[in-house]
């Protein structure tokens, strides 16, 4: 029963094999390697279940520190290589953070895989897109198998290249090379973070790379804290690059250059999530480094995480609003979901930010594939909801209704998926003494709750303004759909406290949740209630703004000077996009370059040309001197000897066989007598 | 008997046979010394042998003898080769490894 929890590496090695396979043999095989890349998901799927049945199933023992019981997580480590005192190890950490991360990666994966078959049906690069897939789900099961920081960053990379390739996937068009390039750069600046964290972590912690390890001695006070402090913040650092926060979030909608499923399953239920997951693994650096930990401060407490994610929250629900591209409103939902999740993070909600992870990979994958249904077979392959959408209602009625009950889970509306984690964080950051946080967290509910309605109006309701032919999508499209739809409503249902259930939270609960006393929260049904009832006028004012002919709202930006410079502020995204390629990347194309050619040309080319000056000097030398006459003569001496000793010893070689016959026997007469003489 | 006459007729057939190597001009004659010589060499190892009183020394000529066979075959037809191409079977005519 155990076994696939001892054995986790198959999981990876799975999509890993047919990679290699979909690259070498795809092209051959009848569905062009597509059933190569479902097949190895469906195994890949069929194992995380296993592995979540067989942990659910595992005896909950008491902890090393005693007290309550929990699930003991089960790691083997292989020594990989050593280096004089130095080994490094490799290893496969489960437990129920880990077992969780395969479903979700699991079943998405093998969702879209599934559907790509048909929306990708006909593409130039169809084979080498499945083994794309592949490759990028390894990493991903890479990442959260892996036992030591350094392993997670071979997922994590390996996650990145995919990204870049698949949002890349249509090069031809420089656009969308232009975003591959943009979303590679900006995540590998929050990269760097990441191998300096791991550095600093690993010299800090006596040279361990191991999660658990680095967990342990953070929370016991083994490293100092000024240590694990810039330890977390590189780490901070990679989190915002990879998960989009707040200022590095502007790859994200870009990366939606790529191809539907691909931004369903990397950039928004996935890779994004990386970040998160990396909070959650090494949450006890972060505890003690941010000191989160709401004991030792008062009501109002705040820190880097959390600011990181509320501005994230708030900036990314403002942008959502005046985009007209469905697939640009669901990427900067994602971005200000994810803040969610770095921000309970921040407030000490372990469990609510995992369990949002969770529930978010869901409904956010069964809108990112509505959209793409939307395009495929309702608006002839646009993204526009202004221009190609509206009224699509009652020609696409399976994709109008997952995508409607995957938005109130997005909004968080009881019972929906989205209503349990969202109000499981709200709570535990009231509870943990970030008053502030908690607000902005129900002001970010009611902005998701207006955008969402605005986007489900302008594609689905109104005149249909395209010109296609619009229809329901083939089978492939809608039974994902539909798995996801009933996954965005049931899959809060996994921690939902006021019918008793809190089986999400003892599944998830480790060694590092005991050691830090993250505190419980309490259902409260108080809170509960002004979340709906935030969360249902934000959307009846999206709604109004709409339906209603007269609304007080309409036209605000014609009427209020104020209201355009906000429009306009957001259209332009904060100006955020100008800030990096305008001022830092030109000031460091133009004067950073300029002085580093000077630098380039006056000192270290001086140093180069007066190394090959010297060289050449010491070279000449050492031709005439060493080479032509010490060497060469040696040469030629031994040449001119043996042809004059050849040239003497030529007589003795007559041809004539009896002659050497008459030596021959000479010599041995001689040895004859020396013998008889002598011995 | 004594060891030394059979010695004495090996030493004999040993230098008729080197004689014979050295000054014949024939290839065939020259063999045929060869011959002697490795008989002049079984002699002396059968009378050493029977005058230790053991098998080996006749054993040892068997295999002389038997190499020897195999010699002058490969002999014959080197001088075969050489008359096919020479017309001459003169060895001191075949001299084109001079150097």
């Amino acid at each position: 029963m155990n076994w696939v929890l001892d054995n986790l590496w198959v999981v990876p090695a799975i999509p890993f094999a047919s990679f290699w396979l979909i690259l070498f043999f795809g092209k051959r095989l009848p569905k062009k390697g597509s059933e190569l890349g479902v097949a190895a998901l469906a195994a890949c799927w069929v194992l995380a279940v296993w592995s979540c049945v067989a942990w659910i199933s595992r005896q909950p023992a008491p902890s090393a520190g005693g007290g309550e019981k929990i699930r003991a997580a089960i790691e083997h480590n292989y020594t990989w290589l050593t280096s004089g005192t130095v080994k490094i190890a490799f290893g496969f950490h489960a437990d129920g953070l880990a077992v969780m991360m395969l479903f979700v990666v699991a079943s998405i994966s093998l969702l879209v895989h599934v559907y790509s078959t048909e929306y990708m049906r006909g593409d130039v690069r169809y084979t080498y897109f499945f083994a794309a897939l592949s490759l990028f789900t390894c990493g991903m099961f890479v990442l959260v198998t892996a036992s030591s920081t350094l392993q997670g960053l071979f997922g994590w990379e390996l996650m990145g290249v995919c990204s870049f390739m698949l949002i890349g996937h249509w090069w031809e068009d420089q656009a969308n090379s232009d975003a591959a390039l943009k979303a590679f750069f900006t995540t590998r600046t929050g990269d760097v973070g990441l191998l300096v964290g791991i550095s600093i972590l690993y010299f800090a912690a006596h040279q361990s790379f191991n999660f658990a390890t680095l967990n342990r001695m953070a929370l016991n006070g083994q490293i100092d804290h000024t240590l694990v402090l810039w330890g977390a913040i590189a780490l901070l650092v990679a989190v915002v690059g990879k998960s989009a926060q707040f200022p590095l979030h502007t790859w994200l909608p870009d990366a939606m250059a790529g191809p539907t499923p691909v931004s369903a399953l990397i950039h928004a239920a996935t890779m994004v999530v990386a970040g998160v997951y990396l909070l959650a693994r090494t949450y006890g650096v972060f505890w003690s480094a941010f000191v989160i930990n709401p004991q030792t401060h008062g009501h109002h407490g705040f820190n880097a995480i959390a600011i990181v994610g509320a501005a994230t929250i708030l900036i990314a629900a403002l942008l959502a609003f005046v985009q007209d591209d469905i697939k640009k409103v669901l990427a900067y939902s994602t971005v200000s979901q994810l803040g969610y999740m770095v921000m309970a993070m921040g407030v000490g909600a372990w469990t609510g930010g995992i369990f949002h992870l969770f529930t978010h990979a869901f409904f956010k994958a069964c809108l990112f594939l509505g959209a793409g249904s939307v395009s495929h077979s309702g608006s002839h392959h646009s993204f526009d909801m202004k221009k190609d959408m509206g009224g699509l209602k009652k020609h696409m009625p399976t994709t109008y209704w997952t995508f409607v009950v995957a938005s109130i889970a997005l909004a968080g509306v009881f019972p929906f998926a989205g209503f349990w984690s969202k109000d499981e964080i709200l709570v535990s950051a009231g509870h943990n003494g970030y008053f502030w946080f908690q607000v902005i967290g129900l002001a970010g509910a009611a902005m998701t709750a207006a955008y969402m309605t605005r986007c489900v109006y302008l594609t689905f309701h109104g005149e249909y303004r395209g010109h296609g032919h619009p229809h329901e999508s083939p089978r492939a499209i809608t039974v994902p759909l539909l798995a996801l739809g009933a996954m965005s409503v049931g899959a809060g249902l996994f921690n939902a406290e006021p019918f008793g259930i809190r089986a999400f939270a003892s599944w998830t609960r480790n060694e590092v949740f005991l050691q830090a006393r993250i505190p419980d929260v309490n259902f409260s049904s108080g809170a509960a209630a002004l979340s709906v009832a935030i969360v249902l006028v934000g959307g009846a004012l999206a709604g109004f703004f709409y339906v209603r002919e007269e609304f007080v709202f309409k036209g605000a930006t014609e009427r209020s000077a104020l209201a355009k410079a906000g429009h306009e502020l957001l259209l332009n995204k904060y100006y955020l996009d100008h800030l990096y390629t305008g001022i830092i990347v030109r000031g460091i194309r133009s004067p950073i370059a300029q002085g580093a050619y000077w630098l380039n040309q006056n000192v270290i080319d001086a140093v180069v040309n007066g190394v090959a000056v010297s060289a050449r000097r010491v070279a000449g030398f050492v031709y005439d001197g060493i080479d032509q006459i010490g060497i060469d003569g040696a040469v030629n001496g031994v040449g001119m000897g043996a042809e004059e000793g050849g040239q003497s010893l030529r007589t003795l070689q007559t041809g004539k066989v009896q002659q050497y016959a008459a030596i021959l026997f000479g010599a041995a007469a001689l040895l004859a007598l020396g013998l008889v003489l002598f011995a | 008997m004594l060891l030394n006459q059979f010695l004495f007729l090996g030493a004999f057939l040993f230098c008729t046979g080197i004689y014979g190597a050295l000054s014949r001009k024939n290839a065939v004659l020259v063999l045929m010394s060869i011959e002697l010589i490795l008989n002049a060499v079984n002699i002396n190892l059968v009378a050493f042998g029977a005058f230790r009183d053991s098998p080996v020394g006749q054993v040892f000529a068997l295999f002389v003898i038997a190499i020897a066979a195999a010699e002058v075959g490969v002999g014959l037809a080197i001088v075969l080769i050489i008359y096919r191409n020479r017309r001459s079977i003169d060895l001191t005519q075949v001299d084109a490894m001079k150097g």
